[in-house]
């Protein structure tokens, strides 16, 4: 048998086809990503093995924090301007054309509609250092505003773009489980059966092993 | 003065450009550390931006509840779990019924979430008793309340232990009661 010469190459190879894969990839995932945008309150969602993903859009988020205030959110801007539209329309409050569009830009928001329109006004600074004082959008039976806003955002959504909406709740770990059940009895009245709980992944146990 | 002025206009004008003979071949290797730190980057940064949802459907509410057509759960279906604060877990078998004085007592056992907490006692129960029942109260009274945290887990526990019958309720004063007189809160 004859025997097999090593070839002799040089060290430096070319990395031109590589190059391009990765400059191909960068471009591919620069041009995905969403960043996150800043929201009005952070909550750390607690963890659960559900591997459900939630949706790409249409996704109403209530977040609900640690001091019992609930923070609603929607991810369209346009169904964002109906809502507060119609929301004003019914509690009597009127908003300018600025403060409605500066309220389609903001991810979500946690103040009475009373108090909406000055907190509009602010720039996104003043905003930022008012949130942790923010009250929350009001869920009590006497003055639930939450409802209305849930009920004209899903209405407003199917009007635009004829797709339901995904609700998704989005509960701090130490958030009060009477503040999540009561947002839960109040959307049930509505005849809202269907929630997504949000939660961050964890790994599924298995079986038979103790942790 | 002038002198180095135009000795300096000189050298700059008047030097003949000489073209360095370049390799046309560069260093890319910084450019690739750099397209590839980009990319790990942006990688990472997309696969975790949709969260994970857990699903929750909760009864169609009935408006006028009819007793008739209700169910009731036989005692040896029904497990009742009660979420206690500070992380633990009280659960009993069986009904609570205390003005039926045909109904024992049930005895309210404690547990954590732990693999070998609630997990365990839910298999187990599975096998003694293949459909089982279970309620899922948290507790709320007097200002101690469980935090949703467990309620996410009990549910996940559910999902783990591929419970199929289960309901989230509020807590009722029997039960209250029975933990007071206990002496577990």
């Amino acid at each position: 048998m004859p025997k097999v010469k090593p070839h002799r190459t040089s060290p430096s190879l070319d990395m031109t086809p590589m190059v391009d894969l990765a400059f191909l990839l960068v471009t591919f995932f620069m041009l995905t990503t969403q960043f996150r945008p800043d929201e009005a309150v952070v909550v750390d969602p607690p963890s659960s093995t559900s591997d459900l993903r939630a949706p790409e859009s249409d996704i109403l988020t209530l977040t609900i924090d640690s001091k019992k205030r609930v923070f609603f959110g929607y991810d369209k801007a346009p169904v964002k301007e109906a809502a507060i539209r119609a929301v004003g329309a019914k509690y009597g409050v009127t908003f300018t054309p600025s403060q409605i569009k500066q309220f389609s830009l903001m991810p979500n928001f946690g103040v009475p509609i009373t108090q909406l329109g000055s907190y509009l006004d602010k720039d996104t600074e003043q905003r930022k250092a008012l949130n942790p004082s923010l009250p929350g959008v009001p869920y009590d039976s006497l003055n639930n505003q939450m409802i209305d806003w849930i009920m004209e955002a899903r209405k407003a959504n199917a009007a635009l773009f004829k797709k339901p909406t995904f609700l998704a709740i989005r509960g701090d770990g130490d958030a009060d489980v009477q503040t999540v059940q009561t947002v839960i009895k109040e959307l049930q009245e509505k005849d809202i059966n269907r929630f997504n709980l949000v939660t961050s992944l964890e790994m599924k146990p298995v079986a038979g092993a103790a942790q | 003065m002038a002198e180095i002025q135009q000795k300096g206009g000189d050298s700059g004008k008047g030097g003949k450009k000489r073209a360095k003979k370049m390799s046309t071949k560069i260093d890319m290797t910084p450019m690739v550390d750099l397209a590839f730190l980009l990319l790990t980057f942006f990688m990472l940064t997309t696969t975790f931006a949709k969260p994970n949802v857990m699903q929750l459907t909760m009864p169609v509410k009935d408006k006028k509840p009819n007793p008739d057509e209700q169910t009731k759960i036989k005692a040896s279906q029904a497990v009742t779990i009660i979420l206690a604060p500070d992380n633990k877990v009280f659960y009993y078998f069986g009904l609570n019924e205390p003005t039926d004085k045909s109904v024992p007592v049930p005895e309210i056992k404690v547990t954590d979430f732990s693999a070998n907490g609630i997990r365990k006692v839910l298999l187990d129960r599975q096998k003694q008793q293949p459909e089982p029942i279970i309620l899922i109260e948290p507790y709320v009274f007097d200002g101690k309340q469980a935090k949703y945290k467990n309620m996410v887990d009990i549910l996940d526990e559910m999902n783990i232990t591929n419970q199929k019958k289960y309901a989230l309720v509020d807590i009722s004063k029997k039960d209250v009661d029975l933990i007071k007189t206990q002496k577990l809160l």
